[in-house]
């Protein structure tokens, strides 16, 4: 047991001594959180609109304040003719128009029907999608608030709900995404290079020639890496709800067991890779190149899985982080409990012993 | 008998090169016993496999009566390895490297200071700096403390000396002889002939094979011939020039002068003759004593 003990306390002092592997562990999930969060967002705010009001009535007046009122719109300009407006789109002044037609206050009350035309900029189609979605919940939010008021009892209104985010918001979608990069990577390369750094620096011979058992060699390998990651889990966690204002909605406790779970089934990869790598340097390699790719492609949180070619789709059964993506979606956005994700962490659970015992049954107890 | 090699056969790679070539030795039970060849040898592969790091190809051997292959875990814990290359870890301190490789063996530096004592005095006054940043001698003595530190009974020290300065080397010969006064069978490579005669007995070994084993003092008294140096002039003229020479027998060069030996019926004052005809004038031939590498010259001659 004292020798466990020093061996994790020595793997330990390697990680904090080598300014390299701190960088790597504390700034990978930093800048990945800060990037993700502030950077590469797809979440559109301070759209430019421009405003053709041919009503100048109530109803205009009170749905053009609305808009300005919103964040995700800015009112640059009002234009009185449509030649205007196209030569507003032309100049890339706007990105979306709104048209209120003559007369809309009085068409509305004698055939509670009216219509009010939204032109966007579709050379970006995603953004203008998003943008006239955004529009159309000003809208729809506006009659809601009408029908109260409307004497007529039977007014019927389609209106979409966005579930679990309704303000649509870019940090629910990615932090789990975030938080499955983040472990894999780290995890795998972490825990090959160190084991392959032993070997490339002879140190491993002579740990081999020790009558320290192999096995303990192994778990006193994986265990520092395995704190970390759930410290760095910690962090990630509470740069999201401070960060980033996404709440944590389901239990904490039940999210890092299931995260300690996925530490561990990538550390066995790690360890699976380090049995082949020779060179700290293709340990990397191995690591980031297997590993990125994949978790990126096949995880789900970049490219819907559902969308994919059935081979993909198979091929990302297997990927590891597709199911621990479920897991945390479950769990932090949706507050969902054990019983939303055992299936999930089951197939974690089949994998971790799996890889483990391959990986174990791989570590080589001579040279070569 | 510490340690018995027989037939011990070691191959590498597809193109099946021969590393160890059916060695044979047996080592005494509180010998220092020295491997002697040039690097490619097969000094290391002979030490991976007897330290149970490789399973060799063919043959057996037996470290302290257990074999190699199959009581691989008994004989991890009765041994001392210290590999060819530093192996220790460079960002931990002196003190750190002895403490992590202590508890690994699964003891403490108090319990045998006493082995390493004489050896860790030397180099305490540094044990608060990390091991890359020693010098090759004290990097050596740390990994002599590291590999002793468990109180192996077999001690196998694998070229420790390459790379160290002269002063440091000396030392740390004399630190061998003190640990066999302490039982510790010790078995060493070196590519360093001078060294050879420090060692109790002697392998000499090329090309994976064995060429003789024998104490130092019986090798060089066995050497049975009449050895020159000469001197004088051009060394490399007169090299070519007695090589050519018909009454030599091997000539090669030794530091700065030649070492030579003659036909049997060649004289010593014809050679001297020979060589000032043909313009060496200062040309002087005088018999010594044969060195181990005199010894090993001649052994890869004759084989």
């Amino acid at each position: 047991m004292t020798q466990l003990l020093s061996f994790i306390k020595k793997e330990f002092k390697h990680v904090f001594r080598d300014k390299k592997t701190l960088l790597m562990l504390f700034g990978l999930p930093t800048i990945q959180i800060l990037l993700f969060g502030f950077a590469l967002t797809n979440e559109i705010k301070n759209t430019r609109v421009t405003v053709l009001d041919y009503a100048q009535d109530n109803i205009s007046k009170e749905l053009i304040s609305k808009i300005d009122n919103s964040k995700y719109f800015d009112i640059i300009s009002n234009v009185n003719t449509e030649q205007e407006l196209e030569s507003e789109f032309r100049k890339g002044n706007a990105k979306i128009a709104v048209v209120f037609p003559a007369g809309l206050e009085g068409e509305l009350k004698h055939n509670k029907k009216a219509t009010v035309q939204l032109i966007a900029d579709a050379s970006d189609p995603n953004s203008a999608t998003t943008i006239s979605n955004y529009f159309n919940n000003i809208i729809h939010e506006y009659n809601g608030l009408n029908i109260s008021k409307s004497p007529l009892p039977m007014q019927i209104l389609a209106e979409p709900k966005m579930l679990y985010n309704p303000e649509l918001k870019g940090a629910p979608n990615f932090v789990p995404g975030v938080i499955a990069l983040v472990l894999m990577l780290v995890c795998t390369m972490m825990s090959s290079v160190s084991i392959v750094k032993e070997k490339e620096l002879g140190t491993m011979e002579i740990l081999l020639v020790s009558p320290f058992n192999p096995i303990f060699i192994i778990i006193s390998k994986l265990m520092p890496y395995m704190i970390i990651s759930i410290f760095n889990l910690i962090i990630i966690l509470i740069m999201s709800v401070t960060l980033l204002d996404l709440e944590i909605k389901g239990s904490i406790m039940l999210l890092i067991f299931a995260s300690t779970l996925f530490i561990l089934t990538s550390l066995a990869i790690g360890l699976l890779i380090s049995a082949t790598a020779k060179t700290q340097q293709s340990a990397m390699m191995i690591s980031l190149t297997g590993m990125l790719l994949p978790t990126m492609l096949l995880t789900g949180f970049m490219f819907p899985i559902e969308n994919m070619p059935l081979p993909l789709k198979l091929l990302s059964n297997i990927v590891p982080s597709r199911w621990f993506f479920i897991i945390i979606k479950n769990v932090m956005l949706k507050g969902l409990g054990f019983s939303s994700i055992w299936k999930q962490l089951l197939i974690l659970l089949g994998m971790c012993t799996f890889l483990l015992r391959v990986s174990i049954k791989k570590f080589k107890i001579r040279l070569q | 008998m510490m340690i018995v090699t027989e037939q011990l056969k070691k191959v590498y790679g597809k193109e099946k090169i021969v590393a160890v070539d059916n060695v044979n030795l047996s080592v005494d039970k509180g010998e220092i016993f020295g491997l002697i060849g040039p690097d490619g040898a097969g000094k290391s592969s002979i030490f991976r496999m007897l330290t149970t790091l490789l399973i060799p190809d063919g043959g057996s051997a037996t470290v302290n009566g257990f074999d190699i292959v199959k009581d691989y875990k008994k004989i991890r814990h009765c041994i001392g390895y210290m590999p060819g290359r530093f192996s220790l870890y460079q960002d931990l301190t002196i003190e750190e490297n002895l403490q992590f490789f202590a508890t690994v063996f699964n003891t403490t530096v108090s319990e045998n200071y006493h082995l390493i004592k004489d050896i860790y005095c030397q180099i305490e006054p540094f044990k608060d700096r990390r091991a890359g940043k020693l010098s090759g001698g004290m990097k050596q003595k740390l990994a002599l403390c590291c590999a002793l530190i468990h109180k192996p009974e077999v001690l196998f020290l694998d070229e420790p000396t390459t790379g160290v300065d002269v002063v440091s080397r000396k030392e740390f010969w004399d630190m061998l002889k003190n640990l066999k006064q302490m039982g510790l069978t010790i078995l060493v490579s070196t590519p360093y002939m001078n060294e050879a005669a420090l060692c109790d007995r002697i392998a000499l070994i090329q090309s994976g094979k064995i060429l003789s084993v024998n104490t130092p003092e019986k090798l060089v008294n066995n050497y049975g011939e009449t050895l020159y140096t000469v001197t004088g002039g051009n060394m490399y003229k007169l090299l070519n020039l007695l090589r050519s020479y018909e009454g030599t027998d091997s000539c090669f060069a030794f530091g700065n002068s030649l070492h030579l030996t003659l036909k049997y019926q060649t004289k010593k004052d014809t050679v001297v003759a020979y060589l000032q005809e043909e313009g060496f004038k200062d040309a002087a031939i005088q018999e010594t004593i044969p060195g181990i590498e005199d010894c090993f010259i001649k052994l890869l001659k004759t084989n």
